[in-house]
């Protein structure tokens, strides 16, 4: 049976009957022809593409034109100055730096340990019905609009800090400079409590997809050779590191960029302590605070060589991300493992 | 001309449960292997939530030997291959019945550890998976984690050996610190087998370790398979009936979950008990 079809159908066409089609064929030159369709869409999509680059680029050349006063007042030194002084007309970074910086690195080690622990346990421990309405919830933290924080953070976060917490810090560790004087319940520390809070959903959720998409084999390889869950788990981590470092990165982005969580609970002042209970004030914080209190010049133009700063260290720290990701990547392997 | 159920009593170890009985009854005597079965089933089953994928399987796997798993896909090999050191408690919703032995040991019993039976049974799978690490660490992980040995020194001529075992030192020996991620498919896949090798395993389940190379890498995880079984008890599953034929020394037959003939692989292929069997290796069906 099977060998008479294969010997018919080497002979005679599939289908045998089939009609000519009834439209003729259209016969084309292979001259080029003037097509506008083409070039147009590359255009358009070109345009679109540059614009986006170029929005950037005039964001910050618009941003370096209006600075120009504290520019040539102070120079470079307006990141270095730590004077911060609208009525006599002296301004300078650096406590706004050391703000964001601070209260940045305090949100990332808290919540750095905290997304790595929830990820890690959705994603290897807890069943599927109970992890993805965790998650679920996880992920509503970073619905709440920061404003919501801000009050949180004022209203219960700050009294309860100052009533019980920060005493019993200070009694424990207050021979730290860290944790040295007085405490109102408004200061870094408590900014930086309010940050990991808001930063701690992004981390984990994106955590999350990267150890969803280690794949299964990796697990199985390493329980096959007589690991342990545990040890298992540090095979998938070691293989999401490069996208885990990802996760911080976007964290820490959103950290330094919070402005009014931030700007509710810090206290606002522009100074250096080495107290993390003290006042201080970020750069995000300090724009969105003393806008409307501008009235010179100068103090405006300072203000705005601030959101520059700003521009350019999420810049950097971008890049530096990058850098670090594709170092890791391309390291792949090399590490020693102990 | 097929016999339809009898099978013959020469054959040593066959699909049912009667044959199995007397065949340890002879023990002493068997033709092939005077040794116990490294690995014993009897009456398993298998669930996947209620799905059954494997029904009533009794067989015993001798030790120092190839024991080859043939059918069609969705058959059950795998899984029961997976059975064999319990890599299926990872998949959510399943479930075990009856009796699978190592040693004479029911590695489902409980308070059973299956950090060391999964030691003692290791697994090489369908795709090369070398962890994101060097050559060398692939090859220490099991060794460490398992604290197997005792200095640098030691570690290093383990994994020299194990290596060497899974004929592809010559290859890596100059780069042992690179990434595993720059070997070949091939190379991989031997890597991985030098990964389980390392921690001295008895038993060794490959899950279609070839599927994934070329006929040239195939033939020498096919010769190292062959080389191995001097020192360890294979199981592999295989889709592919002629690397079935040219590596095992048994071979059982599954369909749709059953086990339709298990039978010495030089009888499977040339004159099967059974005639479905026939049917499957002539390429009739599957």
């Amino acid at each position: 049976m099977g060998s008479t079809l294969a010997g018919k159908g080497s002979a005679t066409p599939l289908t045998p009957n089939r009609p000519s089609l009834p439209f003729g064929r259209a016969v084309s030159s292979l001259r080029a022809r003037p097509r506008i369709g083409d070039p147009l869409f590359k255009f358009t999509t070109g345009l679109f593409a540059v614009l986006i680059a170029g929005l950037a680029v005039l964001i910050m050349v618009s941003m370096a034109l209006n600075s120009t006063l504290p520019f040539q007042k102070f120079g470079f030194g307006f990141l270095t100055r730590s004077i911060w002084d609208p009525v006599a007309g002296q301004f300078g970074a650096l406590p706004f730096i050391y703000g964001t910086a601070v209260s940045s690195v305090i949100a990332l080690l808290i919540s750095v340990p905290i997304s790595l622990g929830v990820a890690i346990f959705l994603v290897e421990k807890a069943p599927r019905a109970l992890s993805n309405p965790i998650l679920f919830i996880v992920q509503l933290l970073a619905a709440i609009p920061s404003v919501v924080f801000g009050l949180w953070g004022i209203f219960v976060l700050a009294p309860m800090l100052r009533n019980h917490v920060y005493p019993a810090l200070q009694s424990s560790l207050g021979f730290l400079p860290l944790f040295k004087g007085n405490q109102n319940g408004l200061g870094l520390l408590t900014a930086g409590l309010i940050l990991s809070i808001m930063v701690l959903p992004i981390i984990t959720a994106v955590t999350t997809d990267v150890l969803r998409a280690v794949p299964g084999i990796q697990r199985e390889a390493a329980l096959a050779l007589g690991s342990t869950k545990w040890e298992a788990t540090l095979i998938v981590l070691q293989n999401a590191k490069s996208g885990i470092s990802g996760a911080i990165i976007l964290g820490l982005g959103r950290a330094i960029g919070e402005t009014m969580a931030v700007t509710m609970v810090i206290g606002n002042r522009p100074q250096i302590s080495a107290s993390l209970f003290d006042p201080s004030f970020t750069i995000a914080s300090a724009i969105a605070n003393e806008f409307t209190e501008a009235t010179t010049e100068i103090y405006l133009q300072s203000l705005i060589e601030l959101g520059l700063i700003l521009f350019l260290v999420t810049f950097v720290i971008n890049m530096l991300a990058r850098l670090l990701v594709w170092s890791v990547t391309r390291g792949e392997g090399r590490g020693g493992h102990a | 001309m097929h016999s339809s159920g009898s099978v013959s009593p020469a054959v040593l170890p066959s699909v049912s449960e009667f044959q199995l009985r007397r065949q340890s009854e002879r023990e002493p005597d068997a033709e092939q292997s005077t040794a116990p079965a490294k690995m014993k089933l009897e009456n398993l089953n298998f669930y996947y939530g209620k799905t059954r994928a494997l029904k009533d399987i009794t067989l015993s796997i001798p030790p120092n030997q190839v024991t080859a798993f043939i059918g069609p896909s969705g058959c059950g090999k795998s899984t029961l291959l997976r059975t064999l050191n319990r890599m299926n408690d990872v998949i959510p919703g399943t479930r075990v019945e009856g009796h699978v032995e190592l040693d004479g040991e029911d590695i489902y019993a409980p308070g059973t550890d299956v950090v060391s039976l999964r030691r003692r049974a290791g697994m090489v799978f369908q795709k090369s998976n070398p962890f994101p690490r060097s050559i060398f660490d692939n090859v220490a992980y099991g060794l460490r984690i398992n604290n197997l040995t005792h200095s640098k020194s030691e570690l290093a001529e383990r994994v020299e050996a194990s290596l060497k075992a899974a004929a592809i030192w010559d290859e890596v020996k100059d780069r042992l610190k690179e990434s595993a991620y720059g070997l070949s498919g091939g190379q991989q896949q031997r890597l991985c087998i030098a990964r389980a090798l390392a921690v001295e395993p008895e038993v060794v389940l490959m899950d279609e370790p070839c599927s994934a190379l070329d006929p040239i890498a195939t033939q020498k995880i096919e010769e190292l398979i062959v080389d191995l079984k001097q020192r360890y008890t294979i199981v592999i599953v295989t889709h592919n009936m002629q690397q079935a034929a040219r590596v095992s020394d048994l071979t059982a037959f599954f369909w749709l979950g059953e086990m339709i003939e298990f039978n010495i692989t030089e009888k499977m292929f040339t004159k099967p008990d059974k005639q479905m069997t026939e049917d499957y290796i002539t390429g009739r069906f599957g």
